[in-house]
């Protein structure tokens, strides 16, 4: 049995905090590392709620929240949704098969009549990179970056960073290799950004067309094969492969990819023994990843998205103003 | 009606003067141009007016090379009218307006019917540019002869790249038999396809789909080659890469006939600038890098760059209030352009005469229109500046109907207080007090 569901998180470890400075979480390339600290901290301190029988706090009681998604999205709209719930937050969802351009009505449009109704923080995910800045500019309610584009994707690199510090102690000084379609990740520059300012050493890897230009100035030292990129890896990172996503002609196919670029018995040998095996989700099994390694010892997938929930409320939770 | 204009300091390069002296204006035409030129009211009836210029420079009237009026087809954009207005206000004297309206101008009733509006609206001199391509579609050619005996100065599919090479020879080839230009946009539509911004380090943080600025050196590599082949006039528009400077300095020292533009957003901002993600700094060719920016300034220093034009290109609220893939290309210009400018005679990389050559006499040239002179019997078409007036950019405040301005916000120094066209006073600067003598 769980404890009480009137515990207020002010009880737990982050008792002094007050909140993040900031009114929106648009990227990671924002943070200081005392802010990636500090809700990472703040994160493993909720995800005891998620265990407790009644798994509620009323901690944002009487907020509104609302998930604005313009892309399609399971887990990461569940996530936040699950993670206000849980802080007690109402929460409105709101979907957009296509884009607001598509249907008629402008994105400021929305976002100035969602304004009117109130809501407190605003969660978007949008296919058009800096959306979520357009939205920050223009209303008081606090922004929260679910993925613009090929942008950043904050939380996600925040679950993934929360992932690691708990597998290993600490992300400081690790040997991080991310594998995939990097042009297109807004979960790779995310990563990129989190990793190199907690001190991990990162690698990259990727056919040459999908690396994009100046990339090594971020901090991250590119390479061409499975090889090269897992020597000695403490934490492979693999992305999804989105071909669907991609203009022509830019790969040959599908079997060419997972001969070269697929985490598999063989390509994992060049890692450490103790690696983890990451991906955001959706897995392609049989193209970046084989389900023997997916599903393996190695594999944390399925935590990162248990983490995602407490990394949510951690952010709910500080944007609304942390313990007051 | 005759303007006397006294003790402004004359810098005309066409004649390679600057010196203070007094010019009168009489009949829309440059009538004398001699220190203390004597006239009182009483000499000339009423029909006198006298204008103390002390302290400002009085040029030749800039040319504006490279505009979008959007009339017809867009006129919720701008119109002709309200395109000049800004045009006069900015300091030009003469606009030449891309082809890219709707209708495309690709025939002589389009072409009058621009000249139509332009003499209705009786501001500034409007040059049209007709397409070089039906439709601006690339595959066949309009008529030149035609089109040149209805008015136009220039072809250019500017929006659009002549992408079929053999075309845009045959363009050149008969562009020739006219003594006209053909003015080329440069861009590879197979590197720059799909791109938002310029390729680089700001693209990679942004997540935005890069256009590499080989999409624009290819471009100008090819035509430069078509130019050299065929022995024929070829004119650059909005040069934005380093690679296209060396090229057209490469050309011009090989004797190629080649000329080129550039715009003031490519040597005043780089793609730093996109960092908010405003649509006010998303444009065609893309805000280049410091490198290329260093590039464009050193090609304007040197001369490779003949020409600045604004690439005015007004958009209204609705093309850019939008998410930034969505956004339309383009930033107005008219109204900034001079002031941005002055800003390379502040910095030293350009002497006044030279920016006064860049912005007036070589447009004139490359155009071959009979402006850009204060030489007796020219047309009377005069900017005066004031080089010390500070001012706030404030895009609400234009003339245009465009907002869409990358420079909203700045603080500049220098501007056009007063625009004659064809000897009468089409803008005065209301923030100059009395400049009635």
């Amino acid at each position: 049995m769980g404890t009480q569901a009137g515990t207020s998180p002010a009880r737990l470890k982050v008792e002094n905090t007050m909140g993040l400075s900031r009114k929106d979480m648009l990227g990671i390339r924002d943070l200081s590392r005392e802010e990636i600290d500090l809700i990472l901290d703040t994160a493993e301190s909720f995800k005891e709620i998620s265990n407790r029988t009644i798994k509620k706090v009323p901690t944002l009681r009487g907020k509104t929240v609302i998930t604005l998604f313009f892309e399609a999205s399971t887990r990461t709209r569940a996530s936040f949704e699950i993670a206000a719930k849980r802080l007690s937050a109402d929460t409105i969802n709101i979907s957009a098969s296509t884009s607001s351009v598509v249907k008629g009505e402008t994105l400021i449009d929305t976002a100035r009549t969602l304004e009117a109704m109130n809501p407190d923080i605003i969660v978007i995910r949008h296919s058009a990179a800096g959306s979520a800045h357009i939205l920050a500019g223009l209303l008081k309610q606090s922004i929260i970056n679910a993925g613009d584009g090929a942008h950043e994707h904050p939380t996600q690199a925040l679950l993934d960073m929360l992932t690691i510090r708990e597998k290993k102690g600490s992300i400081e000084g690790l040997k991080i290799a991310i594998v995939g379609d990097i042009a297109h990740s807004r979960v790779a520059r995310s990563n990129i950004y989190g990793l190199i300012k907690m001190g991990a050493a990162v690698v990259i890897c990727g056919p040459a067309m999908m690396i994009p230009r100046g990339i090594e100035r971020m901090g991250v030292t590119v390479c061409h094969t499975m090889k090269d990129a897992l020597r000695d890896a403490d934490v492979v990172m693999m992305l999804r492969m989105q071909f669907e996503r991609q203009e022509k002609n830019l790969f040959p196919s599908l079997r060419e990819y997972a001969q070269n670029f697929s985490l598999n018995r063989d390509s994992i040998k060049s890692a450490k023994d103790d690696v983890i095996v990451m991906h955001p989700g959706p897995i392609n099994r049989g193209v970046e990843i084989t389900s023997e390694i997916a599903d393996g010892p190695s594999s944390v997938i399925l935590e990162q998205v248990t983490n995602g929930v407490a990394v949510r409320m951690a952010l709910l939770y500080l944007l609304s103003g942390g313990a007051k | 009606m005759k303007l006397l204009l006294k003790g402004g300091r004359v810098i005309d390069p066409s004649q390679g003067m600057d010196m203070v002296t007094d010019i009168l204006l009489e009949d829309g035409k440059i009538s004398r141009l001699e220190k203390n030129i004597s006239l009182s009211k009483t000499d000339s009836g009423d029909d006198l007016r006298i204008i103390d210029l002390e302290d400002t420079i009085i040029t030749p009237g800039l040319i504006d090379m490279h505009t979008h009026l959007r009339e017809p087809g867009f006129e919720y954009k701008e119109t002709v009218r309200t395109g000049a207005e800004a045009a006069v206000a900015g300091g030009f004297t003469s606009i030449a307006c891309m082809a890219n309206t709707d209708p495309v101008n690709d025939t002589r009733s389009v072409t009058e019917f621009i000249l139509k509006q332009a003499r209705l609206a009786a501001l500034a001199q409007i040059y049209p540019v007709a397409a070089i391509s039906k439709g601006q579609a690339g595959t066949v050619l309009t008529e030149f002869g035609d089109l040149k005996s209805a008015g136009v100065v220039a072809f250019s599919d500017d929006g659009n790249p002549v992408a079929d090479s053999g075309l845009m020879r045959h363009a050149l080839e008969y562009a020739s038999a006219f003594d006209m230009p053909v003015i080329s946009h440069c861009e590879d539509k197979g590197l720059s396809s799909g791109g938002l911004m310029h390729e680089g380090f700001v693209s990679t943080q942004l997540g935005l789909p890069g256009i590499p600025g080989i999409a624009e050196d290819i471009m100008v590599a090819r035509d430069i080659g078509l130019a050299r082949f065929t022995k024929t006039r070829l004119h650059i528009a909005h040069v934005s890469t380093a690679g296209s400077v060396q090229a057209v300095r490469e050309a011009k020292a090989a004797g190629v006939d080649v000329t080129a533009e550039t715009a003031p957003h490519y040597f005043a901002l780089t793609d730093e600038a996109l960092r908010e993600f405003s649509t006010n700094f998303k444009m065609y060719p893309p805000l280049r890098s410091a490198e290329d920016v260093e590039a464009i300034r050193e090609g304007l220093r040197d001369g490779t760059i003949d020409a600045i034009a604004s690439d005015h290109a007004p958009h209204s609220s609705v093309e850019k209030d939008v998410e930034f893939v969505y956004a339309a290309n383009g930033v107005i210009g008219l109204e900034t352009s001079l002031s941005v400018c002055l800003k390379l005679v502040q910095e030293g990389i350009l002497t006044i005469q030279q920016l006064i050559e860049k912005m007036s006499v070589n447009p004139a040239r490359i155009l071959k229109i009979p402006k850009g002179s204060l030489a007796p019997g020219r047309d009377a078409d005069i900017t005066i500046i004031d080089l010390n007036r500070a001012w706030t950019v404030d895009a609400g405040a234009f003339r245009s109907k465009g907002r869409n301005c990358p420079f909203h916000g700045w603080n500049l120094t220098g501007k056009a207080i007063m625009t004659i066209v064809g000897g009468d006073v089409k803008y005065e600067d209301p923030g100059g007090g009395s400049l009635d003598f």
